[in-house]
């Protein structure tokens, strides 16, 4: 191997035992609940029925793709390795960094008009909203998540109480006092803020995994009060005819002085979702601009230099607890107004919406995209939601596997194998560099092995 | 006083159930520092594995006799579900070992995700309940009308639980393997140099973990006799909870944390509210912690300046 | 007004206790005004928790730690604002702070108290100059109107960053790492790291500087360089030393007044030859066999 292009010997023999174990081994995980499947019967009793015929062909699939690992992917693994490790990046590689952001920026902009002039009125609604607004919604939550994991280093898993708090907010205060979106976005801020610090003041001197825990603790305690209290939320019922967002006072309907009517256009559902696009693009926008403020700021750079080490911040004049609770409460402010954005746009919130599993999305967005990384992050968020979403167009998967194949099942199933898979591949995220908040003559960005991720 | 009673039998039932699913988390964390949060999720699978193991023995086999059935699934419950932990162990958390802090957790809630619903798309998402498998109390003392009773299938939990926790204390305690796992909790480098195999006894750790989430899987489906793929998140919760609350790290801990969680939750459903339990044991975990950040048994964390 | 000479720290019948183990016991010491206070003594001599309960990371189980600003006349009310129960008293002319009252943060913020620490502590990921600029936080954050103003860019925070950015190169050419300003802390050389950590906690301000063992780890040549930046310190700026050290070479060097431990007990005080030629000293280094300590213990009078 010492002149680096010897070919990797591939032993046949010992892919053939690896492939023949691996299967095994797949047989016994999937025998129990593949290879049987409990189904209550019409006597409605519960009983067994097999599936033989799936198990092998899983057990057989397995058992291919370790002898395809063994044959391909290794070799061409250990000829990577080989390698020599090209010292400078390709110049590619600066130009896309140098135009990525504001060419996403722009996209984004434009991006209902492109859906629009291609697919027309009727099927832009569903690329708009579902693809648009709802990716917008997690990489708002993630840019604001950020703020608390990535920067100052403080483990949260019970952000969507925040969330929620600012959904809640927006729904009763606009149903019983009738206040506009606009009144009520900064208010549901300012409460989710307050509850942020309230519930962080005394949780914040907890380290690490036991904040992650209390944090969890308190989300959970928030969803279990919205489902019980049901003179105020209505319980699982939920809240629902929430007063939708206006466009400055006229409304998306099909009145005479609706939104089409004002503007002489033929009445259609797709102007509120455009409208409500730009509105949550917005606030994206006003996140990651107060973000990279903040970054530059004594207060961001505290955040940043807790993560790293709180006893040198102790020892250096800084009061850890209110720049801990800074972080929390800046993170929950955008929470908040995630949340009344996310009232406005379903006009019908219930606790299910507000879920552990909600939480741990939003931090495995964070996670994923590169603590401390917007652009990470959103690409994150646009690669988990977008493509859990994209489960649901896959019909013509239908037409392999039969009709009763239902692609939609398999979402959260394959949500949670690509989380860990990303992690195994990329554990320190997809962008992994920490870029300076400030420098003397040069910009460098930071490699990741040197950046801590905080012990709180 | 009946009903105290009665509610700490209970309690301590369902604090049995807890107390084996915390051990899981308890030395999964001491020895590689990691929130197992699939355990939750493996312990359902568990229930599962036990439901299937239970319906081929009744209703294909013709197996009569419960007690040997209950033995018989208890043990290909506890088979099945150590190999699915001992791969996911190889699978999702070895690469990632002395990594970045988060990834494994990171990697670990999206092992929870794909567990429940791996069950819910082969299993389906509907509840699933099996008709009682021990039936029979004895009552203890009846007093204003209230009888205070202790069921059989309780006291085979309690039973199970003592009879496993004994061995499992032996285990820790006096193997070779038991003092392999405490050297990497201390050191996982220095026990590599003086030659415990590091890698085997951190998998040893999550199939025995495994084992006895299998066991209060399957107690949890005698004890219910109903089991759905969201069965494992709540539980799993609040086993973590016992687990803070013992002292994470700490086994017996662990268990006496399970019994207080079990204890506070049936205390709370009977005196205050049902609805509320669960904000009950979370209050507490929340309090301890605020207060009493080692927890009952654990060591104090002392900060190196 | 600060004269050279006068009491800037004194310690008095300091006591830590940690469970059942003394670690420091009765101790009292003084140090002066742009003076070198070395702390010495073997491992475990409890050097390290002096500075602790100095900087606040630990609360003495009994004693006191009074340090005055400015004018020395201002110690005579030490007993007054001992009963008041308060922390210190801040005026124009000076000012007295009770140390032991005060969590970690407000002994650097308020007493300008600033400390190193024995296994370096710097924020690794983020870069030298960064790691100076987070040291100028207090100031950074009056000046950003506590984010407000900085997060609408008034011009007030923008001219305050550059006056931070300015003090930090500076100091980056006094410890020559100008070039690596934008380097990541955690890239630099070890002995760099060192000279770096102690060029943060100056640009804190502080009036009283503890370094706890700042040359370990050095060679030769850059614990000479150390000796000579510890003296500028001291000389240019008038700021007082507090130094823990093994090394002997520095202490001798450079320290005014050296105070050595040994089992949390006071042993010697004094000027460093004085403390060089102590037989208790020397015994407390190089240890004697068990069978000969009451000889030596009666030759050197205990």
């Amino acid at each position: 191997m010492a002149d680096g292009v010897e070919k990797v010997r591939i032993d046949t023999a010992g892919a053939l035992r690896d492939a023949a174990i691996t299967a095994l081994l797949a047989f016994g995980l999937f025998l129990p609940l593949i290879g049987f499947q409990t189904v209550t019967n019409i006597r409605n009793e519960l009983v067994l029925t097999t599936r033989w015929p799936l198990l092998f062909s899983i057990v057989a699939i397995v058992g291919v793709a370790r002898l395809a690992y063994s044959f391909f992917f290794a070799p061409w693994l250990a000829q990577r390795r080989l390698r020599p490790v090209a010292v400078t990046p390709p110049a590619w590689r600066g130009f896309v960094g140098k135009w990525f952001v504001p060419f996403a920026i722009g996209f984004v902009i434009v991006y209902p008009a492109i859906v629009i002039a291609s697919l027309g009125f009727g099927g832009a609604l569903k690329w708009v909203d579902n693809f648009g607004i709802q990716i917008l919604i997690y990489v708002m939550l993630g840019w604001g998540l950020n703020i608390v994991v990535g920067l100052a280093g403080l483990l949260d898993l019970g952000y969507v109480a925040f969330y929620a708090v600012g959904a809640y907010a927006y729904a009763l205060l606009a149903k019983e006092f009738g206040f506009s979106f606009w009144i009520l976005l900064p208010l549901a801020g300012v409460m989710s803020s307050f509850w942020g610090i309230l519930l962080g003041f005394p949780v914040l001197r907890l380290r690490g995994d036991y904040l992650a825990i209390v944090t969890l603790a308190f989300g959970e305690i928030i969803r279990i009060v919205l489902v019980n209290w049901v003179d105020l939320t209505n319980g699982y019922a939920g809240i629902s005819g929430i007063p939708r967002p206006s466009f400055f006072g006229i409304p998306f309907n099909a009145d005479d002085d609706g939104f089409a009517a004002t503007f002489g256009l033929a009445f259609s559902p797709i102007y509120r979702t455009i409208f409500l696009y730009y509105l949550i693009l917005a606030l994206a926008f006003l996140t990651a601009f107060v973000t990279v403020r903040l970054r530059r700021l004594p207060v961001g750079r505290a955040w940043e230099a807790l993560r790293e080490d709180e006893i040198a911040c102790r020892s250096l004049g800084i009061n850890t607890t209110n720049t801990k609770l800074t972080a929390f409460g800046m993170g929950a402010m955008f929470a908040g107004f995630a949340g009344s954005f996310f009232a406005a746009r379903q006009g019908f919130i219930s606790p299910e919406s507000f879920t552990f599993l909600e939480s741990a999305t939003i931090l495995s967005i964070v996670v994923l995209g590169g603590m401390g990384s917007q652009i990470g992050v959103a690409i994150a968020a646009i690669v988990m939601i977008g493509g859990t979403e994209i489960m649901r167009e896959l019909d013509f998967l239908k037409q392999i596997f039969g009709e009763s194949f239902d692609p939609t099942q398999y979402r959260m199933l394959l949500f949670g194998f690509a989380m860990v898979i990303i992690m195994v591949l990329r554990p320190r995220g997809l962008v992994s560099t920490r870029d300076p908040s400030v420098f003397l003559k040069e910009r460098k960005a930071i490699s990741a092995d040197l950046v801590k991720e905080g012990h709180g | 006083m009946e009903v105290f009673l009665q509610q700490l039998i209970n309690g301590i039932t369902l604090g049995s159930i807890y107390g084996l699913i915390a051990i899981g988390y308890t030395m999964v964390f001491g020895i590689i520092g990691m929130v197992n949060f699939a355990h939750g999720d493996v312990f359902m699978v568990a229930a599962f594995v036990a439901l299937v193991a239970f319906l081929i023995l009744t209703t294909w086999l013709g197996v009569s006799s419960i007690a040997v059935a209950l033995f018989i699934v208890l043990i290909v419950a506890m088979l099945f579900t150590s190999l699915v932990n001992w791969i996911i162990e190889r699978l999702a958390y070895r690469p990632l070992r002395g990594s970045f802090r988060l990834a494994p957790l990171i990697s670990a809630i999206g092992m929870s995700i794909f567990l429940s619903n791996f069950v819910q798309v082969s299993q389906g998402p509907r509840n699933k309940a099996i008709p009682p498998m021990v039936q029979g109390e004895f009552v203890l003392f009846t007093q204003n009308d209230y009888a205070v009773t202790l069921s059989f299938k309780q006291l085979i939990i309690w039973g199970v639980t003592a009879v496993l926790l004994v061995c499992f204390w032996y285990l820790v305690a006096k193997t070779r393997l038991g003092r392999a796992q405490r050297a990497c909790e201390q050191d996982q480098k220095m026990a590599a140099l003086v030659g415990v195999n590091v890698d085997q006894t951190i998998s040893m750790t999550f199939v025995i973990a495994a084992a006895l989430a299998a066991v209060a899987g399957t107690m949890y489906l005698m004890y219910y006799g109903v089991v759905s793929f969201s069965d494992g998140f709540v539980p799993g919760v609040k086993a973590f909870t016992a687990a803070v609350l013992g002292g994470i790290g700490s086994l017996p801990g662990a268990v006496i944390g399970g019994l207080l969680i079990g204890l506070i939750e049936t205390m709370w459903s009977a005196y205050f509210s049902i609805d509320y339990k669960d904000v009950a044991a979370f209050s507490v975990l929340a309090i301890t912690l605020i207060f009493l950040p080692q927890g009952l048994f654990g060591r104090p964390d002392v900060e190196k300046v | 007004m600060t004269i050279a000479g006068d009491i800037l720290l004194r310690v008095e019948h300091l006591t830590m206790r940690f469970g059942g183990l003394v670690a420091v016991d009765d101790l009292s010491f003084e140090a002066r005004q742009g003076e070198i206070t070395a702390l010495i003594g073997p491992n475990g001599a409890g050097k390290t928790t002096v500075f602790n309960c100095i900087t606040g990371f630990y609360k003495p189980s009994e004693g006191r730690i009074g340090l005055c600003h400015g004018d020395a006349a201002i110690w005579s009310e030490l007993d007054a604002l001992t009963e008041s129960g308060q922390r210190g008293i801040s005026r124009p002319d000076g000012g007295l702070y009770l140390l032991e009252r005060m969590p970690d943060y407000l002994v650097t913020q308020q007493a300008r108290v600033a400390r190193t620490f024995q296994n370096i502590r710097l924020f690794p990921g983020m870069t030298v100059l960064e790691n100076l600029l987070v040291a100028q936080h207090n100031s950074l954050m009056l000046a950003s109107g506590y984010t407000l103003l900085g997060i609408f860019g008034f011009p007030s925070y923008r001219r305050a960053e550059r006056a931070s950015i300015e003090k930090a190169r500076d100091w980056l050419n006094r410890v020559g790492l100008i070039h690596r300003a934008d380097d990541p802390a955690g890239d630099l050389p070890y002995g760099d790291q060192r000279r770096l950590e102690i060029a943060r906690a100056m640009c804190t301000n502080p009036v009283l500087l503890c370094l706890d063992e700042p040359a370990a780890g050095l060679n030769p040549r850059e614990s000479a360089q150390l000796n000579e930046l510890l003296l500028s310190i001291g000389n240019e700026n008038g700021i007082s030393i507090l130094l823990i050290e093994h090394d002997m070479s520095v202490v001798m060097e450079i320290s005014d007044h050296v105070i050595v431990l040994d089992y949390g007990v006071k042993i010697s005080d004094g000027a460093p030859d004085e403390v060089r030629n102590d037989p208790k000293v020397i015994a407390a280094y190089l240890g004697v066999p068990d069978d000969e300590v009451e000889k030596v213990e009666a030759e050197v009078g205990l």
